[in-house]
């Protein structure tokens, strides 16, 4: 009797848990939900800000240009290293299975495709993310709260133009350019690789890659980096600009800013791969 | 506020009222700051002294009452009227808010440049150069902001704030985070420019030593009211408990 009574007890109490469990996972969810849809929409308000402002005078064309500066030259050096590496990796990986297959060969126009296609501009945009969105993040949120945006504000200056637009048009800009360059050193990487443990002439390296690729495969590629340059863009900005909680906001903001960016990127690749296919680019 | 003054009315602050939800801020706030006079706003943190100084060079909206500036309403300005009658108005923030990616000479560039008042290279140069003989920090032209010390870099912001040549100055907790020596040679620095450019400066504190020493009158905010008007030694010989307790 006694040990029925305890059993039941033991059950209620785990069923009462196991209710309570369920409500904390629902509150969280709610919690979740709606905090990613206001987030969702102040990104959105944010992005229209920027769309309704950034045509108007006046126009901050000397900040504009530091940061074309800052943004695309000063990140050369990082994207270089890491499309070498790329290229190299690439190919030196690609190279047993296609001689397997006894298509090595045909390593230069996969690896051009494959790099001009999908890689280049992805993996450039992602650590363009990682250097340039934090950094925006950062700085921008820093100044938010050391008042140096109010400052600004007292000063005559409209922060948003001269902060969030030079830096979301450098960024647009910017990203196409370093993707070419970071395509074109990590085909040299390719080059290299190939050379590594076979014999491949620079000059029927470059053919090979240059006959492989098509208007279809360029173009689509190239115009999806603008949105990339974008997205890191105004994410970091909306972060920074937007970062409250002191030093731990600034930290937050920085780290979002790189999350955001990189899942945007792949959602935009996703959304450019469907638009190319519709249009029939594919 | 029944005291006889003869400079003219620069700020006006009416009736002003600001909440964050059902946290009222500032509740039928009332004072008047005239030219060449210094007047200290006096409180407990987080009784709503700076978002005060905030409605005041319009970074806040208040949600009712008017301020008028120099005989203007803020609140019936476009952008560009109020851009140039913060022309007029210097804002030494409590951060200092120096541009930490700019040299000393580029943060005081940094108003000349926003502002519409147009100068050329070498009235710029010497304008900065004025306001850095000002805080007595020439030396430091080309320094970055992080290169200077706390006091410095006070000095620096105020020397920001004066390039303009202002009429009315706000100083939110100008002494705040400062050793008491640094602290005295700001609140020196204060009463210096008011002498030298008359200008009516609006002082946000709870430092005593820099309501004894900066102010002509205190105004006293408590619970988001103007709780008493004074000067400070008026003040400190009232027996309201609810002033007293500053004092003691």
């Amino acid at each position: 009797m006694f040990i029925k009574k305890s059993c039941d007890r033991h059950h209620r109490i785990l069923l009462l848990k196991q209710e309570v469990l369920m409500n904390i996972i629902k509150m969280n969810s709610y919690n979740n939900a709606g905090y990613f849809l206001r987030e969702v929409g102040e990104i959105s308000r944010f992005i229209v800000k920027f769309l309704s402002t950034w045509f108007k005078p006046r126009y901050e064309i000397k900040e504009f240009f530091k940061q074309c500066f800052v943004i695309g030259y000063k990140s050369l050096p990082l994207i270089g290293l890491t499309g070498f590496i790329m290229g190299l990796v690439l190919t030196m990986q690609l190279r047993p299975s296609m001689v397997d297959y006894g298509v090595e060969s045909e390593i230069p126009v996969i690896v051009g495709i494959a790099i001009i296609r999908e890689i280049g501009p992805v993996i450039t945009a992602l650590i363009f993310a990682g250097k340039i969105g934090s950094s925006i993040g950062a700085e921008l949120g820093s100044m938010k709260v050391t008042e140096q945006i109010d400052a600004m504000e007292v000063s005559g200056t409209n922060p948003f133009k001269y902060l969030v637009v030079s830096r979301v048009l450098a960024t647009t800009l910017m990203l196409p350019v370093l993707t070419i360059l970071s395509d074109v050193i990590s085909l040299y990487g390719a080059y290299l690789g190939v050379n590594i443990k076979g014999e491949t002439s620079m000059q029927l390296f470059w053919s090979q890659v240059i006959d492989a690729l098509s208007f279809n495969d360029v173009i689509p590629s190239f115009i999806k980096t603008y949105f990339f340059g974008f997205a890191v863009g105004i994410i970091g900005c909306y972060k920074g600009y937007n970062s409250n909680k002191g030093t731990e906001g600034v930290g937050k903001s920085a780290n979002a800013s790189v999350v955001i960016a990189s899942v945007l990127i792949f959602i935009i690749d996703l959304l450019a791969v469907q638009i190319t296919d519709l249009l029939g680019y594919n | 506020m029944s005291i006889e003054k003869i400079n003219p009315v620069v700020l006006q602050v009416s009736n002003l009222k600001k909440r964050f939800g059902n946290n009222i801020v500032l509740d039928d706030f009332s004072f008047e700051l005239h030219r060449n006079e210094n007047i200290v706003v006096l409180g407990k943190s987080g009784s709503g002294k700076s978002v005060l100084i905030k409605c005041i060079i319009g970074l806040m909206k208040p949600d009712e009452g008017s301020i008028h500036i120099l005989g203007k309403e803020i609140s019936q300005m476009n952008a560009e009227e109020l851009d140039k009658t913060r022309a007029k108005i210097g804002f030494l923030f409590q951060s200092n808010a120096l541009y930490d990616s700019m040299t000393v000479r580029e943060n005081l560039e940094f108003p000349l440049r926003r502002h519409w008042i147009k100068h050329n290279k070498s009235e710029m140069d010497q304008l900065i150069k004025q306001a850095l003989a000002d805080v007595k920090l020439t030396h430091t032209i080309d320094m970055m902001p992080s290169e200077l010390s706390g006091g410095m870099r006070k000095r620096i912001a105020l020397a920001r704030t004066l390039i303009l040549k202002p009429e009315i100055i706000l100083y939110d907790e100008p002494t705040t985070g400062l050793d008491p020596i640094t602290a005295k040679e700001i609140i020196q620095l204060i009463n210096e420019i008011k002498i030298k450019y008359k200008t009516a400066s609006l002082i946000i504190s709870h430092d005593m030593n820099c309501v004894k020493l900066a102010s002509d009158f205190v105004v006293m905010l408590i619970d988001g009211k103007c709780y008493a008007y004074d000067t400070y030694t008026n003040l400190k010989t009232n027996k309201d408990k609810n002033i007293l307790q500053f004092f003691e």
